[in-house]
């Protein structure tokens, strides 16, 4: 049998009716092992103005590098209570901030570790389809050998790297532009 | 670690771009720049795990989230989720919002000048089952104006939010009810250029989930990228 995939749309200016229930910031909590960060960052069309409206998602492994998943085979340790997911709305400011924990490498092509990152979706009424980013961290020597971020203009790399902010340790800044200058890169994975 | 295969990418023509003049919020918002193929790793076959969550009636059935009864029609909403192999989809989390029956969110941006119904919200969620249903009870969502052009109305529909087995297999989008008179004129719908791929968004009227002197019943199944048949290429 072969089926399409059905087709994609927006989730509209009211999905929070329906995207609330599981909307969380703390993707880990206090017992997870590894280095707290916090994720903040804003929403921006292409007029630079923020978006209120925006919805978004994270996926993440845990600080070893093993995604709470079935076909994550590798045999790395668990975090229990970890889950890896985490679903923010933006505000009425375009801004979005997540706490979480830096994930460790995980396998890429070839078996080749690829450097510590985030998979990201970002929803908003005006996108018929999600937009599909990673987020990656400063100060990371595996970011040069990244096959992800080898496929991307290196002028473009810097979108996809949080940058450090405030004074505080693990405080990252990492912004969505989704048109115009600084456009943030988005990646084709399908849908 | 065992070799890996990744997903298939959608037919051409099936899903929409990202820029749709005729959709004015696309406009702004959809990215200017083309996108960065991405082969398929770990990180994109994996994805957040649901359930199992204890039963919550109240979830699938959005008539009994007030006091009373929702003023509208009442109806069944149910389907399947599948891959694109025709294999039901287990755990899948379906989660999905809408207007009343009057065509009004609950929303406090929801601006139109219809009333709100004390005993309706419009939401509901469920996992699928082994066979990859799942079952909503709810009121047919009335149509609504929007801002897009001049006399624009949004023919009725559901928003549907789907998580599959992966990262990739993320999907959102609405349904719609057969025989809609406005489906012809919006661009939301129209979006999407195989004109099959869109009419699949359509429900269908099915006799065998209408139950007598209660609700009609309307079927929509739900497909989710598949996976290749050989490993990824990595
Ligand atoms: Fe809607």
């Amino acid at each position: 049998m072969s089926l399409q995939a059905t087709t994609s749309h927006t989730v509209g200016p009211f999905f929070s009716i329906g995207l609330t229930r599981l909307a969380h910031a703390e993707i880990a909590g206090p017992g997870v092992a590894g280095e707290r960060i916090v994720i903040e960052g804003r929403v921006l069309d292409g007029d630079g103005k923020p978006v209120p409206d925006a919805l978004i998602e994270l996926w993440q492994a845990n600080s070893h590098g093993k995604y709470a998943h079935p076909e994550d085979s590798q045999e790395k340790p668990i975090e229990p209570g970890f889950k890896g997911y985490g679903r923010q709305p933006s505000d009425d400011a375009g801004k979005f901030r997540f706490t979480t924990i830096k994930p460790g490498p995980v396998p890429g092509p070839d078996g080749k570790p690829q450097a510590p990152h985030i998979s990201v979706s970002v929803f908003a009424r005006g996108l018929q389809r999600r937009l599909v980013t990673r987020i990656y961290f400063p100060d990371e020597a595996a970011n040069a050998s990244d096959f992800a971020l080898g496929r991307v203009d290196p002028a473009r790399r810097g979108t996809l790297i949080a940058k450090k902010a405030g004074g505080q340790p693990g405080q990252l800044e990492w912004n969505v532009i989704l048109q115009g200058a600084g456009e943030t890169v988005f990646f084709d994975i399908g849908l | 670690m065992a070799p890996l295969t990744g997903y298939r990418r959608p037919y051409p023509g099936t899903q929409p771009n990202h820029l749709h003049p005729t959709y004015r919020s696309s406009l702004k918002r959809a990215p200017a720049q083309p996108l960065v193929y991405l082969p398929h790793t770990l990180s994109e076959i994996t994805g957040p795990v649901f359930g199992p969550e204890p039963a919550d009636l109240k979830a699938t059935d959005l008539t009994k989230q007030g006091h009373g009864d929702p003023l509208g029609k009442r109806i069944i909403v149910s389907g399947r989720v599948l891959d694109e192999n025709g294999r039901p989809l287990r755990g899948a989390l379906v989660e999905i919002w809408q207007a009343n029956s009057a065509g009004r969110y609950l929303h406090r941006n929801d601006q139109h000048n219809a009333p709100l119904d004390p005993n309706f919200i419009g939401e509901g969620h469920a996992l699928t089952d082994d066979q990859g249903r799942y079952r909503f009870v709810t009121i047919r969502p009335g149509e609504y104006p929007w801002g897009n052009h001049y006399n624009a109305w949004r023919p009725a529909h559901i928003h549907f939010s789907v998580f599959g087995p992966a990262f990739v297999t993320r999907l959102v989008t609405q349904m719609y009810f057969p025989g809609d008179a406005l489906l012809p004129y919006d661009p939301i719908f129209n979006c999407t250029a195989d004109e099959k791929a869109r009419n699949r968004l359509i429900s269908v009227f099915d006799w065998e989930t209408t139950v007598p002197s209660h609700a009609l019943g309307y079927k929509f199944d739900i497909v989710l990228a598949g996976r290749d048949a050989t490993p990824m290429e990595i």
